[in-house]
């Protein structure tokens, strides 16, 4: 083969691939005309066929590198599009990705939900027949004291606040996330670790709950968690969601596919409960900080009970209902 | 389309297209890989370091809030940083540019926003029980160095050189070439010198630029005095050449038709 006039018949048709590519990247989701696509196309495959006749020529190593870079690219280019290529849209994302994520894998959600439930039964048993279980389930000291005793201290904080809101919110943001993300992260070790934090979380939910309502502080505790709880608790169980997800991929259990497709199957779905559970504890943290910690007489019991309902039942309902029409529209196992 | 196949597993790893090609992806070391960790942690300390003095400023000002949004701040830039640098700059962080080092799709596809949250999500579990334990563990019983983010996401960390475009010019540029008026040479030569003769003459020429000025004279002149050896040139075709034109005079025979 006539190298030298080989390398300059084609690379004239390199650059231009090498350039088309480089547009690319700077803007995957640029949209390409059906001429640019059809040159993207004739260029990569005329590249692999230049890179396959390079190969039976052992010598040529500089340019069979450059040819296979420039291959590999394009590959990634062609043969990655069985993925949606639209650009992200923020509104749709919430309005219909996240939900009908949720709803797929709503029995990961179950198993979570399950769980903490198992745990709070626990947990407040504990407490209800063992009043020295509580030091030991009770992680925070506030929460050691005696309920009516806080129950007091709070309200009477209540009229004459910190005013360190914003940083209490930041920390409670950022604590959560990373609480809520170890819970996912720990799906890694099958699941285990996962079932141990849901249970745990549950343990102490339930400790708290029925350690208020034998001091007959229902309305208080309610009043205290609901606001923010109805978010927060929801958004640690759709971290326990994600890990469990993973965790079911990771076992593999009555399903065909090697490891790999497994995991690759599921990654946008775990993916997507861990940001909508960092997006749920951003709202939670800022009811805690600014609404959770005012008490009556500043903010009747009601109003917080009522807004914390509120919360949970548009939670529900968003989760459940939203973008229902968009699956309809899908066709059978098809995602967006 | 479930991507290219895997065709061979090693510190390098080779794919082979639907179209029938090969190419190859250079596994990044546990090395290399540790130090753009480092780099990387370098510049989050430095950028919070930055970012802490305007928010000291700011909390003169803002109090609560700005103590407030600097925790945020802090958390989002330790755990976004990767994620912003490496879907931005397509699989690098600054750490990995550095190092010639990329985030890959483990197909050879592209990578996505997907792949690339959840290898730096589960970062967390890799770094347990501290310095990268359980991911350096990982990375070196995995055939392809991945750490269990990797593993998750679908994801390599390879080396990465960039490749110049081939340069043209060296062969066949309309220069005068002594041998060309005479055939019977050009056709002994063709008869005699073997295909890798020829390309290990290419070769030279090729990386001539790269090469000390002893060892470039003294290349050429075995390459020259090679070429001598297996036929006779009449005195006109080498007569005031260096040994360097000839083996691009010879070369340009064999090769150019």
């Amino acid at each position: 083969m006539d190298l030298d006039k080989f390398i300059a018949a084609e690379r004239p048709g390199w650059l231009r691939l090498d350039e088309m590519l480089a547009r690319r990247a700077e803007d995957p989701w640029a949209e390409m005309t059906l001429e640019e696509a059809r040159e993207l196309e004739r260029l990569y495959l005329r590249a692999s066929a230049d890179l396959a006749r390079l190969s039976t020529l052992a010598a040529e190593p500089d340019v069979q590198r450059y040819l296979e870079r420039l291959v590999a690219r394009g590959y990634a280019e062609v043969h990655g599009g069985e993925v949606r290529r639209e650009r992200f849209q923020v509104w749709r994302w919430l309005r219909v990705t996240l939900p009908q994520a949720w709803r797929r894998q709503r029995k990961a959600f179950g198993l979570a939900l399950a769980l903490m439930l198992v745990g709070a039964a626990f947990g407040g048993a504990a407490v209800a027949f063992d009043p020295e279980a509580k030091p030991v389930i009770m992680p925070f000291s506030h929460l050691l004291g005696d309920p009516s005793e806080r129950v007091a201290e709070e309200e009477a904080q209540s009229r004459s606040p910190s005013g360190h809101h914003s940083t209490f919110a930041g920390q409670l943001m950022t604590h959560n996330t990373q609480v809520t993300l170890t819970a996912l992260a720990l799906g890694l070790t099958w699941g285990v670790g996962t079932l141990v934090l849901m249970f745990y979380n549950g343990v102490i939910l339930g400790a708290v709950v029925v350690d208020y309502v034998l001091a007959g502080e229902t309305t208080f505790l309610l009043g205290w968690l609901l606001p923010h709880g109805s978010i927060e608790l929801p958004a640690i169980l759709v971290g326990g969601q994600a890990g469990f997800v993973l965790a079911g991929a990771l076992l593999g259990r009555g399903q065909r596919q090697r490891l790999a497709d497994r995991l690759r199957a599921v990654a946008g779905d775990v993916v997507t409960l861990a940001v909508g559970a960092a997006l749920m504890l951003v709202w939670a943290g800022i009811v805690e900080s600014f609404i959770s910690q005012y008490h009556e007489p500043v903010l009747p019991y009601w109003l917080k009970i009522t807004m914390g309902l509120l919360e949970l039942t548009a939670l529900i309902a968003y989760l459940g209902w939203s973008g229902r029409g968009a699956e309809r529209a899908l066709p059978k196992g098809g995602r967006r | 389309m479930t991507g290219a196949a895997p065709v061979a597993r090693m510190a390098e790893m080779r794919l082979r297209t639907p179209e029938g090609v090969s190419f190859s992806l250079r596994l990044a070391s546990p090395l290399l890989r540790m130090v753009a960790l480092l780099i990387d942690w370098g510049v989050v300390t430095v950028a919070w370091g930055l970012v802490a003095i305007v928010m000291g400023l700011l909390e003169l000002l803002a109090g609560d809030f700005a103590r407030g949004a600097t925790v945020v701040l802090y958390f989002l830039l330790s755990q976004g940083y990767r994620v912003f640098t490496e879907w931005a700059w397509r699989g690098q962080t600054l750490g990995k540019r550095l190092m010639k080092l990329r985030v890959v799709d483990a197909r050879g596809l592209r990578l996505t926003l997907s792949q690339v949250l959840l290898r730096n999500i589960l970062r967390f579990v890799d770094a347990l029980p501290g310095a990268y334990a359980v991911g350096g563990v990982a990375a070196l019983l995995s055939a392809r160095g991945q750490r269990l983010g990797d593993l998750v996401a679908g994801t390599l960390v390879v080396w990465e050189q960039t490749e110049p475009s081939p340069d043209l010019g060296l062969l066949g540029d309309n220069k005068y070439n002594s041998l060309r008026g005479h055939a019977p040479v050009v056709a002994r030569l063709r008869q005699a010198v073997s295909a890798k003769e020829a390309r290990v003459a290419w070769q030279a020429l090729r990386r001539r630029e790269q090469l000390e000025d002893r060892a470039r004279l003294a290349l050429f002149g075995e390459l020259a005095a090679h070429f001598r050896a297996v036929t006779k040139f009449p005195p006109e075709t080498v007569d005031g050449l260096s040994d360097e034109q000839f083996v691009r005079n010879v070369v340009d025979v064999l090769l150019v038709k």
